[in-house]
């Protein structure tokens, strides 16, 4: 068992799409939560394969992507500073804030430095004790208790330079805020399974049972992803709201225990913004109060930052479901890769960067 | 983000308090934090996230999962041969 190739497997996948043509009687929409999941999808193009009456939209599980605009400037003001040396994951470096880029900061001489694990930040911090170390610790409740662990190992080395710049969203806010809204036209999820696999599956049913969506916990390989999609089809069609976990190999019910331990000795919920959606109550982990000594928004103030966000981009209703990537005038015109307006069309996750990298273009896709 | 790889752990030792492993990806080997996975053993496959493993996979799960599907696959197969 190598856990990969088994699971892309082209003929069990054709079986599933089968069972789902099969199965589908009626118009449904579903929303994959994670941007790993939307990239699966469009890169395998099994939104194409799909029975028309089933439309997938790509939700916000793009940390990336939702990132406040004010948390990247001051991201920015932080890495700018010369005592500083500014630790990221690459996916940050290209993301616009309301003038520049990580990209640029450290093109115009800013030490800016690309980590794949927070514990190298730490590395960092402690190989240079005369420079401010800053990790930018990002992610969802996938990547919480890893950066997490960053912070209790600087504080066991006893390290007074290394410090984190929090911007930690939380998955079931989100699906509420996309629910409640009165535009919402998301009627089952596929639940970020790596999400689940940290946290398990308990914060679920509740969300199940009052909006009435089935949601499924669901994997990223194409086997996982068409599972996902059948399930939450079956649920639909016969008329039920559940919870399922069609990733069971890496999510259990409870989830790891270990992991949320870490994840709660050093940061608690708090209300957050998302980027392009707005404020939402209880969807974001912010540092204890007992860990204050490394939060680098006390440590260096940066000062009031004027935001200034694209007029064009509409990525926000993008992340919530209410448009697809080629509903945006800008897409694949003003607003690519190379020249992104929003963060969507820069992250590894984001769902206009997915439809660019695998060549959908306006006049092919349906419009939803 | 959420990108997580399985892979399989091939070596566990300690760094300054922390349980660390080798783990092998496809041929790649990397540092990875095994703090969450107390219960991981060495030959076992490990779901890894930023350096970090998030869970250890569950080979048995894993195999009632394709033998399901596949069985799916050959009833759907028989099926079409009798129509
Ligand atoms: S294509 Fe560009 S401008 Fe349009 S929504 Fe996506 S990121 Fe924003």
């Amino acid at each position: 068992m190598k856990y990969l190739s088994e699971f892309r497997d082209a003929g069990l996948v054709e079986t599933l799409l089968a069972e789902i043509r099969r199965s589908v009687t009626r118009p449904h929409v579903i929303m994959e939560i994670c941007g790993g999941q939307t990239h699966g999808i469009v890169k395998s193009g099994l939104d194409r394969l799909l029975p028309e009456e089933i439309s997938l939209v790509h939700g916000p599980g793009c940390p990336v992507c939702v990132t406040p605009l004010e948390t990247i400037d001051r991201a920015l003001a932080i890495a700018t500073r010369p005592e500083v040396i500014f630790t990221s994951y690459g996916d940050m470096l290209r993301v616009p804030g309301s003038r520049s880029d990580l990209f640029t900061v450290r093109a115009k001489g800013g030490d800016v430095r690309v980590v794949t694990s927070p514990l190298e930040a730490v590395r960092i911090a402690r190989e240079n004790p005369d420079r401010e170390v800053v990790f930018f610790a990002i992610g969802f409740e996938t990547t919480a208790p890893a950066n997490a662990m960053s912070v209790l190992q600087a504080e066991r080395l006893g390290l007074t330079n290394f410090s984190v710049l929090v911007s930690h969203a939380c998955v079931p806010g989100a699906m509420r805020a996309i629910l409640g809204s009165p535009k919402n036209r998301v009627r089952g999820f596929l639940a970020a399974g790596h999400v689940c696999t940290v946290m398990g599956t308990r914060e679920y049913p509740s969300i199940a049972a009052e909006f009435g969506v089935p949601i499924v916990v669901t994997g990223f390989e194409p086997l996982d992803l068409a599972r996902g999609i059948l399930s939450c089809v079956r649920q639909l069609e016969e008329g039920r709201a559940e919870v399922e976990n069609a990733y069971g190999r890496a999510v259990t019910d409870e989830g790891n225990r270990h992991a949320q331990e870490t994840m709660e000795a050093v940061f608690e919920p708090c209300d957050r913004a998302w980027r392009g959606i707005g404020t939402i109550p209880e969807s974001g982990l912010r540092l204890r109060p007992d860990r204050a000594a490394f939060d680098a928004e006390r440590r260096f103030d940066v000062g009031d930052v004027q935001t200034e966000e694209s007029s064009v981009c509409i990525s926000g209703e993008i992340l919530q479901g209410l448009k697809k990537p080629i509903d945006c005038p800008a897409y694949g015109t003003e607003c690519t890769p190379d020249h992104p307006l929003g963060a969507t069309m820069v992250s590894s996750e984001g769902a206009c960067a997915a439809y660019f990298r695998y060549g959908r273009v306006p006049r092919e896709e349906p419009r939803a | 983000m959420c990108l997580a790889v399985p892979g399989k752990i091939t070596e566990i030792h300690d760094s300054d308090g922390i349980r660390m492993g080798t783990v092998d990806f496809g041929g790649v080997r990397q540092e990875v934090c095994l703090q969450a996975v107390p219960e991981a053993q060495v030959g076992q496959y490990v779901i890894v996230h930023v350096g970090f493993a998030l869970n250890v996979l569950d080979e048995e799960e894993a195999r009632e999962t394709l033998d399901l599907l596949r069985q799916m696959e050959d009833a759907g197969r028989s099926e079409g041969a009798s129509e």
